[in-house]
């Protein structure tokens, strides 16, 4: 039955090709996919043409993962570049220690600035408790100035007085020493939406830089925004050195490449994004997140990390072989507890495990449990890699040794060393039985769903249940399940080896 | 300036790319399947989109050259493909006689210009000697009434307004009985912008749509959406959404004076075939132009007229 089973894995894997590396071919072909998705979410063409690139340098030669398609690998890595261009040094708001701080916003018109300028006084003043100010330097847009102050009062924050004829320049002056005057911690200046080919108006940024000196210049910018990034950004960030970016309308439909160009142009974080017309509506930036959404190809990378754990668990089943053989040591014991560790501790696997009563007891006994699990890996990690072999070497002032090195106790050393004893004696109890009759004996005789045919095979659909709970079942005793990863396809629906 | 040369100053930017990054295929006698690519990135580059780059660069492949290509005759022959595109969808806002007042609705996103775009219409009908009124519909964002107003007041325009945080579909149904009253010939109602995922708003915009149908079920006689010249291709999941909920009949392209190329235009009417009646390019009252096709396609493209 096991191998019937092992076997309708290995068919269903086989149709996909399995390759060492990624060759330059496979590179090529998954990535001219990549470029499409990518300019189809607004990517600019020219960032899209240098990320690629750089991929492309990383993903020939990589390692292929066993049971994928080349060209899904290389989206996944595509997946994981993005992530990372995306979320690299993230940064929070720069609030100076000696206040008050002053942040100016900037953006193309109706990229949300005085929204945005809303949403972050409010953030400021409920989540850090500061003293905020807003003030608005537009005088171009009609009511630009009450739409702020509205803002302000909805935020329970300060706003600037208004007064009449005043440029830009001058209210900036104003507001710098009325935040002064008023102890006010954080200054957000609203600016006129500009247009990026505006000299006149990008100059007056520049005034309004020199006079404010700025703690944060932020980029408001909308994520509905096509191929135009590029250049948005880059006029920006040549006349005013922008420090962050904010990504505003990322409650709507679009993909937002926009975040990518203007990530790669300016080297700016993108350190908040709009999510909603609520004054709240105001997030941390979420680089996986954006990454996902971008690149929308959800299934596939999804697909590829089924993948990773199943080498995981074909690591657990090539432990659990030799462990049939005998041959376990401390090296194998370590990399079980590793699992263990990833899988979220012992309890919940134990709980996961259908009729395992019986070694549950066993295990107790022995005394394992998740807090010890990162002791244990330390005192493993301190031996020397033939006293991990051949655990028979470990006399006393070896194991003082190995309690000094790994910052425990000679008992805590002593008692990984009973744990493994005790585990490995197990093993070969268990191994020496035949594979079917192994997990007999691990199923004991609580399997459910095995109803009253004693000495029968464990029913395979409450087997393959008991299976989707498991995240994978890396070599536990008497691991040979450990094969089998969560959800693979075929364990679902009605194996064909399903015998009562 | 003319509201073509503003255009040209914006698109400028993007022609100067067109041919500078085509200038290997300069001086062949035709477009090979190897410099299609090079084609299709500029067209990519300026918002087409990738399907209607790839088609229109394809199209360029049967384009006969007289003699070796230059910068001139590449971006002449692309300004032609364009063109051919757009003429079709290229069509003003046409008043209607029967319809006293002619209700022009303004839908789209949030930020995409419908207020400014407002005023600006508000003007054109004012100059023409046309009684023009406008209504707040917008009643969620803050200060969009008093910016209504303000272009009320530069434009002599009666404005219709209620308060913030009204009843949008309620205003929109007042400002329909006083136009109607008052014998208005053209009513401009705002709304307030919305992104097209959002069911709620999308919503309240359906019932805003069957308010004024109560009064004249041939109204809106205009349904514009106002797309912002620099959106990506999301304007066709919006027009797609807006055109459901609002019977979306044609739109207007704004911001086009800034260094955005307003490619999107040319997806837009192949995939919906909707008119385009104008284009914003600039804050003033005047800076809304009648959209014309060839106009356009040469400013993108960098071709001389």
């Amino acid at each position: 039955m096991f191998d019937s089973l092992k076997d309708k894995l290995q068919d269903v894997f086989s149709g996909l090709a399995k390759r060492g590396a990624l060759s330059e071919a496979d590179v090529d072909a998954a990535l001219r996919e990549v470029r499409l998705a990518l300019l189809d979410a607004d990517v600019a063409l020219p960032v899209v043409k240098s990320f690629i690139a750089k991929v492309r340098d990383g993903a020939v030669g990589s390692d292929v993962l066993k049971s994928v398609r080349p060209d899904q690998q290389v989206i996944k890595l595509v997946n994981d570049a993005l992530t990372e261009v995306l979320g690299g040094d993230a940064a929070p708001l720069n609030i100076a220690t000696n206040p008050p701080s002053v942040i100016l916003m900037a953006g193309l018109q109706g990229s949300g600035k005085t929204t945005t300028a809303g949403k972050l006084a409010l953030r400021l003043r409920s989540r850090e408790r500061k003293k905020v100010m807003l003030a608005s330097l537009d005088v171009t847009r009609p009511a630009a100035r009450e739409q702020l102050r509205l803002l302000g009062e909805q935020a329970e924050v300060g706003v600037l007085p208004e007064v009449e004829r005043e440029t830009p320049g001058q209210i900036a002056k104003r507001a710098l020493q009325a935040a002064k005057l008023q102890a006010y911690d954080v200054l957000i200046l609203d600016t006129a939406g500009r247009i990026s080919i505006d000299e006149a108006l990008m100059a007056e940024l520049r005034d309004i830089k020199k006079l404010t000196e700025p703690h944060e210049i932020l980029l408001v910018a909308d994520a509905l925004t096509g191929q135009d990034a590029v250049n948005t950004a880059e006029a920006f960030h040549n006349a005013i050195g922008v420090t962050g970016i904010v990504l505003t309308r990322l409650d709507g439909d679009a993909r937002g490449g926009a975040a990518l160009s203007m990530r790669h142009i300016t080297g700016c974080p993108i350190k908040l994004v709009g999510v909603g017309e609520k004054q709240d509506a105001l997030e941390d930036f979420d680089p996986a997140r954006m990454a996902g959404r971008i690149l929308d190809m959800g299934d596939v990378v999804a697909l590829v990390e089924k993948a990773a754990e199943t080498i995981e668990a074909d690591e657990a089943e090539r432990i659990a072989k030799r462990m049939a053989k005998g041959q376990f040591d401390m090296n194998d014991f370590l990399a079980q507890i590793r699992q263990l560790q990833k899988m979220g501790g012992l309890g919940g696997l134990m709980g996961m495990l259908p009729g395992i009563g019986k070694m549950q007891k066993q295990i107790a006994a022995a005394g394992i449990d998740d807090s010890m699990i990162k002791r244990q890996e330390a005192i493993i990690l301190s031996m020397t890699k033939r006293e991990r072999v051949s655990v028979g070497l470990l006399n006393a002032s070896r194991r003082k040794r190995i309690a000094a090195g790994s910052g425990t106790s000679v008992q805590e050393v002593n008692k990984v060393v009973k744990q493994y004893q005790d585990m490995s004696r197990m093993m070969k109890k268990l191994g020496g039985k035949s594979g079917a009759a192994a997990m007999k004996a691990m199923m004991g005789g609580g399997m459910p769903g095995m109803g009253g045919t004693s000495g029968g095979m464990p029913d395979m659909e409450a087997l393959s249940k008991g299976m989707g709970k498991m995240p994978n079942m890396p070599g536990m005793p008497g691991g040979l399940m450990g094969g089998l990863p969560k959800g693979l396809p075929g364990l679902g629906g009605k194996p064909s080896g399903k015998k009562k | 300036m003319s509201w073509l040369q503003k255009l040209k100053n914006g698109l400028g930017k993007t022609s100067a790319k067109v041919t500078g990054q085509l200038s290997s295929l300069l001086g062949r006698s035709k477009i090979d399947a190897a410099s299609l690519e090079e084609v299709e990135d500029a067209l990519i580059a300026a918002d087409l989109g990738t399907q209607s780059a790839m088609r229109l660069a394809a199209s360029m492949r049967k384009y006969k050259f007289d003699g070796p290509v230059t910068s001139e005759s590449l971006a002449a022959a692309l300004s032609d493909g364009i063109t051919e595109i757009l003429e079709p969808v290229a069509v003003p806002i046409v008043l209607r006689d029967d319809a006293r007042p002619h209700v022009i609705l303004l839908v789209g996103v949030n930020g995409s210009g419908k207020t400014t775009t407002a005023g600006k219409l508000a003007q054109q009908w004012r100059s023409e000697g046309k009684s023009v009124m406008l209504a707040a519909g917008d009643t969620f964002r803050a200060a969009a009434i008093e910016q209504l107003q303000i272009w009320g007041e530069r434009t002599g325009t009666e404005v219709i307004a209620g308060s913030q945080g009204g009843d949008a579909a309620a205003l929109a149904y007042t400002a329909m009985e006083k136009a109607a009253a008052t014998g208005t010939d053209v009513l401009i109602i705002d709304t307030a912008g919305r992104l097209q995922n959002r069911a709620e708003l999308m919503d309240e915009l359906a019932k805003i749509v069957r308010v004024i149908r109560k009064l004249d079920d041939s109204a809106p006689h205009d349904s514009i959406i106002v797309l912002d010249g620099t959106v990506g291709q999301n304007a066709i999941s919006q027009v797609k959404a807006f055109r459901e909920v609002a019977d979306v009949t044609g739109l207007i392209v704004t911001k086009l004076d800034g260094s955005a190329k307003g490619g999107i235009v040319i997806a837009l009417a192949e995939e919906f075939g909707i008119p385009v009646h104008a284009v914003g390019v600039g804050e003033g009252a005047d800076d809304l132009q009648a959209f014309t096709a060839r106009d356009f396609a040469n400013a993108l493209t960098g071709a001389s007229d």
